[in-house]
């Protein structure tokens, strides 16, 4: 125990203090302002003069001012404890003790990061679902097909070439012209980002048997179908875990970054709101909400692995 | 030699003048188109074999002795001659399940249990349910393995493993036992106690064995007829039938009859090197 918890404390620790230690050269200009706006002197003269100088001779010659970056209202880069506050606020703060929150109103406040996550997770979940399947589904193609073989992996490395930012929308639009809306466009997005890991990881596991066991199976006439469901899908679940860990991260990407342009709930609307009204906490505390769900997912997939590997007799 | 192995070895050649060969193999040609050019595996090779008997096929790598195996098995097609299997074509054999093929590494699947192993040709072809434990078991007590059907694979030695691969081609009743260097991987203390089980096996089975190996005491120890071949092309140089016993303890491998067979074994290897 000890040995794990304390080289993860220590290096959590040092990301703190790194972010303390930037948040103040990243203030420091708005820090000053104020001051000087409030009546101080500050160092540096005049706004004008104050732009050519480095932000860290702005703190340092201003240092009795350069700790209020810590606590500004809307700070350029928001410290830990602010992003911690504001993470607190927009779940158990809005769910608890607001008019909106469950506590209140039975369902989940549509201000709180908590509902948002719920949705984010949801479109996650569906397009990893629909790219999974999509995986598995190429994978066997190309394993069985020449002409798939040949065919279909470059169109895949091509899809993945094409910056989903500059995809997403158009996805958006035209499903929305055909009268898609809602979660299934997110959920298309996610699952085009993550097809991809689980077509490359299948096909390598499916094709793990050696010659000596596809031979085992010929000598039983063993048809095409069988081999594939008694030796090449089992033999394959090690890739289709690894692969399906790396998918379920680039689902919950590609749901945000769906969300990004429509603004109807998810995390991926609540950081370009908070960039639209400079509420920078706002974007770092969806962002961490965002990193505790893909850590969620990934760890959740890797107990299913061992679920799984364990009762298909695997040494534990 | 004892009065009662004689009388099986003569019960056995009048069988053999009456019932047609379970393999007949005749001027039999295989040739692989390589990026070398093409390399003849297989050349003139004729050889028939009478049912129940024990054959070794024995000669240096790249012999072809691991080829004719896999074309009566239907792996490989041979480019010119005529091959049966039970007086059919090695296809139609082996849609017939007409043998079990063992090869040199047992080739367990690790996520099956070693019944589950043993079961995986009984569900490819069709057995009911309850059949296919019973078959299970009893092939499992055959090899000595009773009681280790729950285990898995990576739970058991390597000698256990092959035993359990040999159970997995006997559980369909082939009445052929094509086996490709089944003990090459073990070491020689398990080897020489797997070849004495494996003759056991074989007298009360009487199927019909091919048996490819490199050692010249194990293929000695355990036919009734060794086929030695010798490579660049693949073909037979010598066709021996053993004099010895069917009986065989251990211990016959000390006997003068054992060492006349093995030294024309080693002369007939010897031969087709110098032929090259």
């Amino acid at each position: 125990m000890r040995r794990t918890v304390l080289p993860v404390l220590g290096v959590v620790l040092a990301i703190l203090a790194f972010w303390y230690v930037a948040a103040i050269p990243m203030n420091i200009r708005e820090v000053v302002t104020e001051a000087e706006r409030a009546g101080a002197s500050v160092w540096g003269g005049p706004a004008t003069e104050r732009q050519g100088r480095s932000a860290w001779a702005l703190a340092v010659n201003n240092a009795p001012i350069a700790l209020n970056g810590w606590s500004q209202e809307r700070p350029r880069l928001p410290a830990p404890h602010q992003v911690a506050q504001e993470l607190y606020q927009s779940t158990i703060g809005e769910e608890v003790f607001s008019r909106r929150g469950i506590v209140q109103k039975g369902e989940f406040s549509n201000r709180g990061l908590v509902y948002h996550a719920g949705v984010t997770l949801g479109a996650t979940m569906v397009g990893f679902l629909i790219g999974a399947a999509a995986g598995v589904l190429l994978a066997v193609g190309i394993v069985h097909n020449r002409a798939m073989d040949m065919s279909v992996m470059p169109w895949a490395i091509i899809s993945q070439t094409i910056p989903i930012v500059a995809l997403a929308p158009m996805i958006i639009v035209v499903m929305n012209s055909v009268g898609v809306q809602g979660l299934l466009p997110k959920a298309v997005i996610s699952a085009y980002l993550s097809f991809f890991p689980v077509v490359v990881g299948m096909v390598k596991g499916l094709r793990t048997p050696d010659q000596m066991q596809l031979d085992l199976m010929h000598t039983w006439s063993a048809s095409t179908s069988e081999r594939l469901w008694k030796l090449r899908l089992p033999a394959s679940v090690p890739y289709l875990f690894a692969s399906l860990k790396v998918a379920i991260a680039a689902s919950l990407v590609g749901t945000i970054v769906g969300e990004l342009p429509v603004q109807r709930g998810g995390l991926g609307a609540r950081m370009l709101a908070g960039s639209y009204y400079g509420q920078t906490t706002q974007i770092w505390a969806a962002l961490l909400m965002a990193a505790v769900l893909a850590a969620f997912l990934v760890w959740f997939m890797g107990w299913l692995e061992r679920r799984t590997l364990r009762a298909m007799g695997v040494p534990a | 030699m004892s009065p009662d192995g004689s009388t099986v070895m003569a019960n056995a050649a009048s069988f053999s003048q009456t019932a047609a060969p379970v393999i007949d193999a005749q001027g039999v040609n295989l040739v692989f188109q390589t990026a070398d050019g093409p390399v003849q595996a297989l050349k003139d090779v004729s050889l028939s074999i009478p049912k129940g008997e024990f054959v070794s096929f024995i000669g240096p790598s790249g012999c072809g002795k691991t080829t004719f195996l896999r074309c009566v098995a239907a792996l490989e097609t041979p480019t010119s001659g005529t091959l049966t299997v039970n007086g059919m074509s090695p296809d139609a054999a082996r849609r017939a399940r007409a043998y079990g093929y063992v090869f040199q590494a047992a080739g367990l699947y690790p996520w099956r249990t070693i019944a589950g192993n043993i079961r995986l040709p009984l569900e490819i072809m069709g057995f009911p349910r309850a059949e296919q434990d019973a078959r299970v078991d009893r092939v499992l007590k055959l090899v000595d393995l009773a009681g280790f059907g729950r285990k898995y694979p990576w739970q058991l030695s390597g000698g256990m493993q092959q035993r359990a691969s040999i159970a997995r081609a006997l559980a369909f009743d082939a009445d052929i036992l094509l086996m490709d260097e089944p003990f090459g991987a073990l070491d020689e203390i398990v080897r020489d106690r797997l070849n004495e089980e494996l003759l056991n096996l074989w007298a009360r089975t009487q199927k019909t064995t091919l048996f490819v190996t490199h050692s010249i005491p194990e293929a000695v120890y355990l036919s009734t007829k060794i086929v030695v071949m010798s490579p660049r092309p693949g073909r037979i140089t010598d066709i021996i039938d053993s004099p010895l016993p069917r009986e065989r303890p251990l211990d016959i491998r000390e006997s003068p009859e054992f060492l006349a067979v093995a030294h024309r074994v080693r002369g007939g290897l010897r031969a087709g090197h110098v032929e090259v």
